[in-house]
């Protein structure tokens, strides 16, 4: 007896219908995850892996690490924002 | 190219942080008087909703979905928004988000204390619930891809490929785990049974680490790490990687949870070799997280969100480590349903989830608030308690659960197992006790933080518009050659309409594919019989109860366990149980045979009080089994239900059922009665008998008939 038969009388067999699902399941979401991976590799995602890492770091509200960091007190937020 | 001005939705981030604190306090404090019943079973003050096999599910869902969850949402609202430069694709969405996963928590946390539970691991909600996570999962998907659509920056950060891959997996994996047939509002008995029912719960139970606990958490950690220590991320590149090498391996691992059980040898293989091929990506992770902080860590030493931060990546680099050691079979033959696995994952959800949201929200409250933190001070002291509580409590439990599988494993010269069960339970006393200190003290630690997060929020200036501003995304419909394939959908409703069935169905299939399934649970074992209906209630007496959380019911093939329990458990053995109840820790001793073993009335006054039959147990009392009245009229729904799922009852057996049971309860009352035990025969306690006793007989059948 192959592997092949060997295997596949064990899952016939032996209870392990769930199998199916549990692999069919995860396939569709391989497939899903492949398909988001190769649009993203198309999309350009990738070109530049470095900016990204980089860009995350400036945000250009009101809310910059400098500004927190000249914040001395609370009262001077206070005044601020009335 | 013109700026847009749009404003960021602080306020969702504002209520989910809250929820995180509550919830996280509510959690941990189960958490610790759970631990506490383990030496001092009368700490559940004699009442059934808070003994321990009712808190310990609500603890494990209230800190893994209420406070992690919670924690998810927070972090994600805050950073996708700035990720994608636009605020949340709906306010409305946002709103039905959180409130709807609140109502689903408070739901959870009712109904798990009054023993409505369909008994599977960390799926414990019943299929109401399960119903209404399915739809708050739709809404925060939804919400979150209206979000990406409508972005302004053309690149997806690493973070949200990490959400994305959260939000779809986790769909999957509850709407396939959680396939079950309700029997009344509040009752159902999963699709699944025994050997399936076990492959799909661990199946969606190591995800539910994975893919919950952990992408999400990756995710959080490469947006707000970088942010927090003003650095970007040591290599871009290797996120990318790690990413899609972890989404790739980690659905394969779940059958490392059932290693030496009745699940085929080739499945339990398969998950053996992707668990261990998942520290490669697990540990890109870790590293990448830590070596971000390269020639910065003075900022760790004056920042204490970053303390915690490092703490959770070292701590997700000492669980992923672990966690394919504990994959291989050799290594899990000992660790296996001792507290070993119980540290595991404590190192893995105080460490790497917990410091990582305290550190969040150090970094986020005072920001929203527009303030300094009230006491970096108090900060510290909290960073420094929770240490000690993190190591307090997982020293204690690696070493507390090496010694007990070493001793259920000892034998003497003679050959004869060397300890009883009770004895290598009264040596872990001391560990429990150990334990409970190190889980306090975490506690203290977040109930430190929540007076310093407090006393912030109070002084500080809730920043409900926060402006920004980007251009808008152009090119990103039409690309340099061709348009975006979204587009062909967009422009032609017909097409909309076929794309969307194809969707729908894929669901569908997955729904339905099981009923056709489920015919071929063809049994293996001919004297494998169906539970006649007093065990059936019985048994759903042991699930509503929690008997899973400290009995196994699972004999592995080592001498050690046929010497103690007797023939190991075999797979056609558990043909009609839906849903499974292998467990996965043994505080108790297993169960698979002890069908049996004692007579009723050891049962019954076990029942009443433990100690009375095994002196040193430290299983909680049992008084109201012995007083309540069994629900007979839910027989005929259960019966039904079962012939459904095809469990092979008789033709209109339904009819007999009530007067079959009322028999069987009447003959072990006359039992008990011999022994001078007066009860009614429709008291719950009789019901639960029946069930235990009859555990693991049916195969001894087998053997009487083959030396025949």
């Amino acid at each position: 007896m192959s592997i092949d038969n060997f295997t596949i009388k064990l899952i016939l067999f032996s209870d392990m219908s769930a199998i199916f699902i549990m692999i069919g399941a995860s396939l569709l979401l391989a497939i899903g995850f492949l398909i988001a991976f190769i649009w993203s590799v198309k999309n350009n995602q990738y070109e530049d892996d470095y900016t990204p890492s980089v860009r995350i770091l400036f945000d250009n509200t009101s809310l910059d690490e400098e500004k927190i960091n000249t914040l001395k007190n609370t009262e001077i937020t206070r005044t601020k924002n009335k | 190219m013109e700026l847009q001005k749009f404003q960021y939705d602080n306020k969702i981030v504002k209520m989910f942080a809250y929820a995180t604190m509550l919830w996280g306090l509510v959690g941990m404090l189960v958490g610790v008087i759970a631990a506490i019943q383990l030496y001092l079973p009368s700490a559940n003050m004699s009442l059934p909703y808070t003994t321990f096999g009712r808190l310990r599910p609500l603890h494990t869902n209230a800190v893994i979905f209420a406070f992690v969850g919670n924690g998810i949402f927070m972090g994600v609202y805050y950073s996708l928004q700035r990720l994608l430069k636009a605020r949340m694709f709906s306010d409305f969405l946002s709103k039905i988000h959180f409130w709807g996963w609140q109502l689903i928590i408070v739901l959870a946390a009712l109904t798990l204390v009054l023993g409505k539970t369909t008994g599977k691991e960390y799926a414990e909600l019943e299929w109401p619930i399960d119903i209404l996570i399915t739809l708050v999962w739709v809404v925060f998907g939804w919400n979150m891809f209206g979000t990406i659509i409508r972005r302004r920056e053309r690149h997806l950060y690493v973070a949200i490929w990490f959400y994305i891959a959260t939000f779809v997996t986790v769909a999957m994996l509850h709407i396939v785990n959680s396939i079950e047939i309700p029997v009344s509002f509040w009752k159902s008995y999963s699709w699944y049974a025994g050997v399936q029912d076990a492959l799909v719960q661990w199946w969606y139970g190591h995800n539910a680490v994975a893919f919950f606990l952990t992408t999400p958490y990756l995710g959080l950690m490469y947006y707000f790490l970088p942010k927090i220590a003003q650095r970007p991320v040591y290599s871009y590149r290797l996120s990318i990687i790690h990413f899609w090498a972890l989404i790739f391996l980690y659905i394969w691992a779940g059958p490392h949870h059932l290693l030496y059980t009745s699940v085929p040898d080739w499945a339990q293989s398969l998950g053996v070799v992707f668990s261990v091929m998942l520290i490669a990506p697990s540990w890109g992770g870790m590293i990448n997280g830590l070596l971000t902080l390269r020639g910065a860590w003075d900022r760790v030493r004056d920042n204490v969100g970053l303390k915690f931060l490092v703490v959770a990546v070292t701590a997700y680099g000492m669980a992923t480590f672990e966690g394919p050691m504990l994959s291989l079979k050799n290594v899990n033959a000992i660790a296996h349903f001792t507290d070993w696995i119980v540290a595991h994952v404590h190192v893995g959800a105080l460490g790497w989830n917990g410091f990582m949201t305290f550190g969040i929200l150090y970094w986020l409250i005072p920001r929203l608030f527009q303030t300094k933190l009230y006491s970096e001070k108090l900060a510290n002291v909290h960073f420094w308690v929770g240490t000690l509580g993190i190591v307090l409590y997982a020293v204690p439990m690696y070493w507390a659960g090496f010694m007990q599988s070493s001793m259920w494993k000892d034998f003497t010269p003679e050959g004869q197992l060397k300890w009883q069960f009770m004895d290598t339970v009264t040596k872990m006393i001391p560990f429990y006790i150990a334990r409970s200190v190190g889980g306090t003290l975490f506690l203290a630690g977040a109930v430190i933080m929540t007076y310093n997060l407090i006393k912030t929020i109070k002084v500080g200036n809730f920043l409900e518009i926060e402006e920004d501003q980007a251009p808008a995304l152009i090119g990103e419909y039409h690309a340099h050659s061709h348009d975006h394939w979204h587009r062909w959908i967009e422009r032609k409703p017909i097409q909309l309409m076929v794309v969307s069935l194809v969707v729908v169905a894929i669901g569908g299939l997955i729904e339905f594919v099981p009923v056709f399934l489920v015919k071929s649970n063809i049994p293996t074992i001919s004297s494998v019989k169906p539970y006649t209906p007093l065990e059936l209630q019985g048994r759903d007496i042991y699930i509503r109860e929690g008997c899973y959380t400290c009995h196994s019911q699972m004999v592995r093939p080592f001498r050690s366990e046929t010497a103690r329990y007797g023939e190991y458990s075999k797979a056609g053995e558990f043909v009609y149980d839906h849903p499974f109840q292998w467990g996965s820790k043994r505080t108790g001793p297993d169960l698979a045979r002890v069908g049996g073993k004692y007579p009723d009335s050891w049962h019954y006054n076990h029942m009443l009080d433990p100690t009375s039959m095994s002196p040193g147990s430290v299983m909680p009392q049992y008084p109201w089994l012995l007083e309540d009245q069994l629900d007979a009229n839910s027989t005929i729904a259960k019966i039904k239900a079962m012939k459904r799922l095809g469990v092979p009852y008789p033709e209109s057996y339904e009819r007999n059922a009530i007067a079959d049971m009322e028999k069987q309860a009447q003959e072990i009352t006359a039992n008990l009665k011999k022994d001078g035990i007066e009860t009614l025969p429709d008291r719950e306690i009789v019901a639960l008998i029946s069930y235990l006793q009859r555990l693991g007989k049916d195969i001894k059948a087998e053997g009487l008939k083959a030396q025949k």
